[in-house]
């Protein structure tokens, strides 16, 4: 079985892995990171959604021996000093989530999306996003949240 | 990331600079649940584990309809990690047969359903085999070790066909599953010389309705009872029914709902999944999980809809309705589920919707198929009712030439008529149809948007403006537990909740709702916090396990608030009773003497005074009570309602439809729903943000299609068409506000009203701007194919001419 070494929200594991395994199934089942989780099976839904060398996967579509040797940041991870990423706060502030499962993998796309496009349009989050379902808030406040989270981002001094 | 660091920083952010005193009930309070959902510390039932966990995995039938001849699971015995192997044999003598709670009428069939197939297999999908290994991959490699021999019979697909006598049987009984019909008033008589008579079918196609939560179930035993979690909306039920269909003692089971992502109907159901982990755990001894892959859930949770809908209205030349005959056939599947037959018939008085008429009938026959069954989806019933009824009152406008709000101004319920008796029988409490019109079409920009359609119109703009009414009302709530036994539903729809002092002076709350992204716990904390005068951070909400919540009817139906919640204001007026007598004890005078204000009981006219949290710590050192009082300051209470809750509202419509492409395009929308007094606006409006979305969806995108093998199509996300960000616009709300009579908070349901409401805004629109073309219809979902398709269709039909 392969080895490999994976920084997994700052902390390095080094683990034998099958070839077939998925990084999502890593993350989850062998290295406790349920924070991530598993929506569909076929890339569509964006639930899975981590950075991977700072940016966005589906990592339900990234083989546990493609991290090999990678940084992984998954919504376990994201915290500024103990608390929570402005973009974070601002899925709260704007109740931009109900039953919150498409919600870790949401935060990290918008997140993503605001490297390319620190101040993005509602035009330019809604295509953007476009990667990530969510059922129940019919996208408004997720919108809203970016948008928000974008300005508190801008403000920020640091970036993660 | 540190949980009390966090904790602070939501505690500050949330914040509400107001006077001590002000009401909880009405404020936009940020939500309790959020912190975890975002931080990833969230217990989906997938992510709760025990040692030495086994993985289940289901082989399922590749066929819609076949004589299974032979099962051996022997070959997947063998391989590595592989635990057990069961075909349906193994399960024959202990497996039940999956309830069906609502027997709708005498002549119902309910076939017999069992969890794993024996010996026949009637839809795609169906489990025949298991294997139970150490790790999902090895389960999935196990699956492929085992041989099932079928004997293929004939599909039954299309519910028309299945009605002739030369079709095949996907039960020996029949395909009839039932029939039903209600009549009030003399129809005859209101078609007979009718002016105008429209005439219209309608589909109400088949859909998936895709939580994003897969479903997932995990089972432990320690020899004598058992746990279940489940990704389920109902703990309670499914506890009381997995007694029932297992014969395990119900007082041997506990059943825990931890954080369920989603459920719009679709985790309303006792799954064959979870009496087989049920089983399972029983026959290994051992704790058994199963979680559903995307494509295994599209083929077998229950799937929502799918009705053929005829629908006759006869009106008086100047629009006023005579009388409404509706006539259903719905597509049941092969099997009637939870409440399969009874998902139809929620809409059997809502056809007649809000409005007044002579004669109304409607008429309804439950066929099966060898589909996947159906039942409950986010309406369940009164979409379909709607949008039978909306799309005809847009229809009789056409044919009157009338605007279609017009119209039905002359046939709504006025303001002032309510309470309301409806001609199907139900009384509408109270609403206003004519201020949520007034402001919806304020709002819209109704008169400005009809200009510009005449515009385009009339330049023959190859992108047509199309406008879109549905002014709704549905049933909700569900429900008063007479009515229901009058429609011969096997359960009440009373509420059960608690609330407990603790000696701190602190307040836990438990609920027989269970919340699966409503916010339950947020709502049911500003009740309380009001109803107890303390603080709304010192109130903590527990739900979703029967050893902790022992007693409830769950969350389906726009039923939590205005049943839950009221059961939670009872609880806490009880436990305020019991505080006013040790109150008036402990300060030596009369109950009677004591006012209640800001968490506290005085003495009328003096300063003596006993807070909630003081005499919460009293009654637990118990050192001096009164006669008759006990060391608790705790109460439940059951509130079963009077009436359904009936929210109402307009929605509005604008579309581009492109008539060279089949494109559409919402321009905007606007929603006034009246849910009568509101709890936190903060959640309605999310509420009715994704109801809306999801009727858009039934509109525009989302079809499960079956081929002509009845093999599902649609079986990835890839396939079947949920809506992105991209797809959708940002919807414009507001409000009106009559109370409901029904209850204490004057508080409607609000959990499936956008939903309801959309879908034929959406189509009544699309039609709109292409009735110039001579189309006055194009069945669901309205895809650019379909619309072109349309178009052409028309177009080639005028060349014939």
């Amino acid at each position: 079985m392969p080895r490999i070494t994976v920084t997994v929200d700052g902390v390095k594991y080094e683990e034998d892995v099958e070839p077939r395994l998925l990084l999502v199934h890593l993350l989850r089942e062998r290295l406790g990171k349920t924070g991530t989780p598993v929506g569909c099976d076929t890339s569509n839904c964006g639930a899975c959604t981590v950075m991977l060398d700072g940016k966005s996967v589906k990592s339900c579509s990234v083989l546990a021996v493609q991290a090999d040797g990678c940084d992984v940041v998954t919504i376990e991870g994201l915290g500024v000093n103990g608390s929570m990423h402005p973009m974070q706060q601002a899925f709260h502030e704007e109740h931009a989530l109900q039953c919150g499962y498409c919600t870790p993998g949401m935060v990290m796309a918008a997140i993503d999306l605001l490297r390319d496009d620190p101040d993005p349009s509602e035009e330019r989050i809604r295509h953007g996003l476009e990667g990530n379902l969510c059922r129940c808030t019919g996208y408004c406040n997720i919108v809203r949240a970016v948008r928000r989270g974008a300005q508190e981002m801008g403000r920020a001094v640091t970036m993660p | 990331m540190d949980a009390g660091l966090v904790a602070e920083q939501i505690a500050e952010s949330d914040q509400i600079n107001e006077p001590a005193g002000a009401l909880e009930v009405g404020r936009p309070r940020k939500r309790k649940e959020d912190a975890r959902l975002l931080t990833g510390r969230t217990q989906w039932t997938d992510n709760i584990t025990r040692p030495g966990v086994l993985h289940v995995m289901f082989l399922r039938s590749p066929m819609a309809h076949a004589r299974i001849t032979r099962v051996d699971v022997s070959g997947a015995r063998e391989l590595p990690g592989v635990v057990a192997a069961f075909s349906g044999q193994d399960f024959a003598a202990e497996q039940g047969s999956l309830p069906c709670a609502w027997p709708v009428s005498e002549d119902v069939v309910i076939p017999d359903h069992p969890p794993m197939a024996v010996s026949e297999v009637r839809y795609v999908g169906e489990a025949v085999a298991c294997v139970i290994a150490t790790d999902r991959y090895r389960a999935a490699d196990a699956l492929e070790a085992i041989d099932v021999e079928y004997e293929q019979l004939p599909a039954v697909l299309d519910m028309n066909e299945a009605l002739t006598a030369e079709s095949p049987k996907v039960h020996e009984a029949g395909n009839k599953a039932f029939s039903t019909k209600i009549t009030s008033g003399d129809l005859e008589a209101a078609f007979r010389d009718a002016p105008i008579v429209i005439d219209r079918t309608f589909r109400q196609q088949r859909l998936i309705p895709t939580a994003m939560e897969p479903r997932a179930v995990m089972a432990d035993t320690d020899g004598e009872s058992f746990t279940l979690w489940s990704s389920t909306q109902i703990p309670h039920v499914l506890r009381v029914m997995l007694a029932v269909v297992t014969g395990i003692p119900e007082h041997k089971i506990r059943v825990i709902a931890p954080d369920v992502g989603g459920g719009f109907g679709s985790k309303l159901q006792v799954t064959a999944e979870e009496v087989l982990c049920l089983l399972l755990a029983r026959k290994l001894g051992k704790p058994v999980k199963w979680t559903e892959s995307r494509s295994e859930g599209n083929l077998t949770v229950h799937h929502g809809r799918d009705q053929i809908q005829h629908i006759r209205l006869a009106a008086d030349a100047d629009g006023r309705i005579r009388g409404l005959q509706v006539a259903l056939l719905a597509d049941m599947g092969a099997y009637l589920m939870l409440v399969t037959p009874g998902i139809p018939l929620l809409g059997a008085s809502m056809f007649n919707a809000i409005y007044k008429m002579d004669a109304y009938e409607f008429a309804c026959t439950g066929v099966f198929t060898t589909k996947m069954p159906t039942d409950a989806y986010r309406g369940a019933g009164r979409p379909e009712a709607t949008f039978g009824i909306e799309r005809v009152m847009d229809e009789l406008a056409a044919e009157l030439r009338m605007d279609p709000l017009e119209v039905r101004r002359r046939n709504w319920i006025k303001h002032d008529e309510f309470p309301y008796t409806t001609i199907s029988g139900l009384t509408y409490d109270s609403g206003n149809y004519e201020a949520a019109t007034d402001k919806a079409t304020a709002l819209f920009g109704y008169d400005k948007l009809r200009a510009e359609q005449g515009d385009r119109r009339d330049r023959g703009d190859p992108v047509q403006l199309g406008i879109g009414v549905s002014t709704y009302t549905e049933m909700c709530g569900l429900a008063p537990s007479r009515m229901l036994g009058e429609a011969n539903y096997g359960a009440g729809g009373w509420e059960h909740a608690s609330v407990r002092m603790l000696p701190t002076g602190k307040v836990e709350v438990i609920t027989g709702t269970s919340p699966h992204g409503q916010g339950h716990v947020t709502s049911w904390s500003q009740i309380a916090a009001d109803a107890l005068g303390v603080p709304f951070d010192d109130v903590t909400v527990l739900h979703g396990d029967t050893a902790i919540a022992h007693k409830g009817m769950d969350t389906y139906g726009s039923r939590s608030l205005v049943i839950g919640g009221i059961a939670v204001l009872k609880a806490a007026e009880k436990v305020k009773d019991k505080a006013r007598k040790l109150a008036a004890h402990m300060l030596e005078c009369s109950p009677d003497d004591l006012e209640f204000a800001a968490g506290a009981f005085k003495v009328r006219g003096t300063d003596s005074q006993r807070t909630i949290q003081e005499l919460a710590f009293a009654a637990f050192t118990a050192h001096d009570l009164p006669e008759g009082v006990e060391a608790r300051l705790d109460s439940d209470a059951t509130f079963d309602p009077e009436n359904y809750s009936f929210p109402h509202g307009t929605h509005l419509c604008a579309v581009e439809v492109d008539t060279e492409t089949g494109m559409v395009k919402i321009r905007s929308y606007v929603a006034v729903d009246d849910i009568g007094k509101v709890v936190n606006p903060l959640i309605v409006e999310g509420q009715v943000h994704g109801g809306i979305a999801q009727g858009i969806a039934q509109a525009l995108f989302e079809e499960a299609v079956y081929d002509a093998d009845g093999n599902l199509l649609t079986t990835t996300m890839a396939d079947y068409l949920l809506p992105s960000a991209a797809d959708l616009p940002t919807f414009t709300l507001d409000r009106t506000e009559s109370p409901a009579t029904s209850n204490p908070l004057g508080v409607k349901g609000v959990g499936e009203a956008g939903t309801i409401a959309s879908t034929p805004a959406v189509v009544n629109a699309i039609v709109d701007a292409l009735r110039p073309h001579g189309i006055h219809d194009v069945e669901m979902p309205c895809t650019p194919e379909r619309v072109w398709r349309a178009l052409e269709g028309r177009a080639q039909e005028g060349a014939r001419r």
